[in-house]
């Protein structure tokens, strides 16, 4: 039965996974994914789950065992976050290359170093170019959702890619929040069986998997995978539209928040979303057209219709939780303008925040809006600067 | 060589991408049959039946699998897949392989492949 | 929307506490948040928790910054501390401490708010059995926050208490004391 409850948004992903009952789970503890896989052992020592769970060495084999079991033919999760993250980052071009459909619950953590446990979006940034679909959750509930939906689009025989559903460490994966907690088997009927055209433990079909390949087919390889990349584009629409039909949550490639009429908005990802809401109410309150786009999905990237949502926008604030070092302006703001170019004149500034857990504020977001009402007043802003930090 | 279908057939260094396997998967299996590589060889190895006391130590060392054995006996080379390491030569005890230079019997190889 | 912040030292039980007081909230039918401000694992240190509490969806992720009510979980803290920062005009102060209200108050500066004290530890000790202050100072900040009146309050713990203590229901009995004790037991004292 549907039920009302609360939890944090490392249980709401063990839940999920819980639902899902992937046929295989490898992982590896780190901060703040720990919980996860932590969760999932308890179900399957308590028997809610016939998961084949493995405890791996490293993040690394737990990304192997995952291609393994893939490549198998079954479902394969696994859940990580920053320097774990990095571990698997070889593998994660693997499992995107041989195009398994491997689901990573992500809790995105500062990647050393400094050292660091808390919340930034440099590890899965790290990740980007690594052929995963990225969906990106401001809360216990979308991670949840973003879970539920993940299967199905990486399983899209068009699509066959990993994915990987992002949530913000320690801000929502240990924060206790509300959340609507789906019936099992509804869940389970929304799912569906994973069926595989091709797989190795099929007696009837022999077959390798991740073969070398010579410099005369890796192109064609890529090229079809970025194919697949495009193609997540419609199964992320289609799944999302169905859940939206079986469970009555809307999810878009972005989430428009006050964007009808607004002048000034912000794009960002993730937990910092909901903060902005809250600034975005107060200023709409008193009389200033402000808005917000949320991105949920950085994986496949949809430039087309962001252009579409932002044109018309007298300035736009452009949040990254990761640097890049490009030495010019972090990963979203580039690929936004990139966008925008030829599509949109809206100008922008770029913001760099909330690196290793710094939390940023309401007000943080208000004074960003003043900045954007400059910006179309005509002041110059940095493309790109960093906020809260001390000068 | 095979009666077996070549589920690859069809796929090599011209096709198109969207013809490629998804994820580069090789269906089937054997499919190094399916690929001719007896003219890397720049020496041949030549069997002398009258020498060979069918011992059957070349056959396990040979990397590619081009001593046929059939009801316990070798036969001639594979010389579609022969690549002429001279391995075969080596572990003989009885000096029945000679190893000469070129590839003369590549041509042989080719018609069989 | 209440917006509450603890202050206690790594071990103390702030965040349980704080995790606790959601799981109350939202047997009460709220929106809840309960979250503490995590860093490495230090005993001792002092550290933060906080909770919203509202009727409303909560959305905003950022910590507490103007709270309602300030919980101090260890009163030593008000001597390195300020645990009063940006505390609303009008909010409230609870202190877990053993000593004389006028001392408790020398601790603080100009205050716009008011000033509780309860001696939690005292309750823990002879009703859990050991110097646990969580349950009561929970006790003490529902009943202060006024989310809730006293049966269903009680009620609430209760069924916090089964839930976090399911593989060790003996506890539930003495924290059920302590929490019905504390409700009481709560002072102004300024």
């Amino acid at each position: 039965m549907t039920r009302k409850d609360r939890m944090s948004g490392n249980q709401a992903a063990a839940e999920a996974i819980r639902q899902i009952n992937p046929d295989v789970i490898a992982a590896f503890p780190i901060t703040p994914s720990t919980e996860i896989p932590q969760y999932v052992s308890s179900f399957k020592a308590d028997g809610l789950i016939d998961t084949e769970f493995i405890a791996v060495e490293s993040e690394h084999s737990a990304m192997s065992a995952c291609i393994g079991a893939s490549a198998a033919g079954v479902r394969a999760m696994t859940a990580t976050s920053s320097a774990g993250m990095a571990l698997m980052y070889e593998m994660l071009y693997v499992a995107a290359s041989d195009r398994l459909p491997i689901v990573l619950a992500a809790v995105n953590r500062a990647l050393t170093g400094p050292i660091n446990i808390n919340a930034d979006h440099s590890d899965s940034m790290g990740a980007r170019d690594a052929g995963l679909i990225q969906l990106y959750s401001e809360n216990a509930q979308e991670a949840y959702d973003n879970l539920l939906m993940a299967n199905r689009i990486a399983e899209n025989p068009d699509v066959m890619l990993p994915i990987m559903v992002c949530q913000d460490g320690f801000i929502t994966s240990h924060g206790i929040e509300n959340i609507i907690i789906e019936d099992d088997a509804k869940v389970k009927d929304f799912i569906g069986e994973y069926r595989p055209e091709k797989y190795l433990l099929n007696p009837s079909e022999s077959l390798a998997v991740g073969p070398y390949s010579v410099s005369p087919y890796v192109i064609e390889m890529k090229r079809a995978a970025h194919e697949a990349m495009k193609n997540a584009r419609q199964a992320v629409a289609d799944v999302s539209a169905d859940f939206a039909r079986v469970f009555g949550r809307e999810y878009g490639f972005f989430e428009e928040y006050r964007m009808d009429d607004a002048e000034y908005a912000v794009l960002v990802m993730s937990s910092a979303a909901g903060t902005c809401k809250d600034a975005v109410d107060e200023l709409r309150a008193a009389g200033i057209k402000a808005g917000l786009v949320k991105l949920r999905m950085f994986r496949p990237f949809p430039a087309d219709e962001l252009a579409d949502a932002l044109k018309g926008l007298k300035a736009l604030a452009i949040m990254d939780r990761s640097d890049g070092f490009s030495g010019t302006g972090a990963p979203l703001n580039a690929e936004v303008r990139a966008a925008l170019y030829g599509k949109a004149d809206v100008k922008t500034a770029g913001y760099i925040y909330g690196l290793g857990g710094r939390d940023i504020k309401v007000d943080d977001f208000k004074d960003i809006f003043g900045e954007l009402a400059d910006l179309a007043a005509g002041k110059e802003l940095p493309y790109c600067r960093y906020i809260g930090v001390r000068e | 060589m095979s009666e077996k279908e070549n589920l690859m057939k069809g796929i090599d260094e011209r096709s198109p991408w969207r013809d490629i396997t998804a994820g580069g998967f090789v269906y089937g299996s054997g499919n190094s049959e399916y690929f001719n590589t007896g003219d890397w060889r720049t020496r041949t190895p030549v069997w002398k039946p009258e020498h060979c006391r069918q011992c059957l130590l070349c056959f396990p060392v040979c990397p590619d699998s081009s001593i046929p054995v059939s009801e316990g006996k070798r036969g001639d080379f594979d010389f579609g897949h022969c690549k002429g390491c001279a391995i075969c030569a080596k572990v003989c005890p009885f000096g029945a392989i000679d190893i000469v230079a070129g590839t003369e019997s590549a041509e042989k190889g080719g018609e069989e492949a | 929307m209440i917006e509450i912040r603890w202050h206690g030292r790594g071990g103390q039980g702030a965040k349980t506490a704080a995790l606790l007081l959601a799981d109350v909230g939202f047997s009460a039918g709220l929106f809840v948040q309960g979250f503490p401000e995590y860093g490495p694992e230090r005993m001792g240190a002092p550290i933060t928790a906080y909770n919203r509490l509202s009727k409303d969806e909560i959305r905003v992720h950022s910590n507490i910054y103007e709270p309602d009510m300030v919980v101090v979980v260890d009163e030593t803290l008000l001597k390195t501390v300020d645990v009063a920062a940006g505390l609303k005009t009008g909010g409230k102060v609870l202190v877990n401490s053993s000593r004389d209200p006028a001392e408790v108050l020398a601790g603080f500066g100009a205050l716009n708010g008011e000033v509780y004290a309860i001696d939690a530890v005292d309750i823990a000790v002879r009703t859990i059995g050991k110097p646990m202050p969580n349950s009561p100072l929970l006790s003490a900040a529902i009943r202060l926050s006024g989310i809730m009146g006293k049966d269903e309050a009680i009620a609430a713990m209760q069924g916090a208490f089964t839930e976090k203590f399911a593989s060790k229901p003996e506890v539930v009995g003495g924290n059920m004391k302590a929490v019905s004790e504390a409700w009481s037991a709560v002072l102004k004292i300024n």
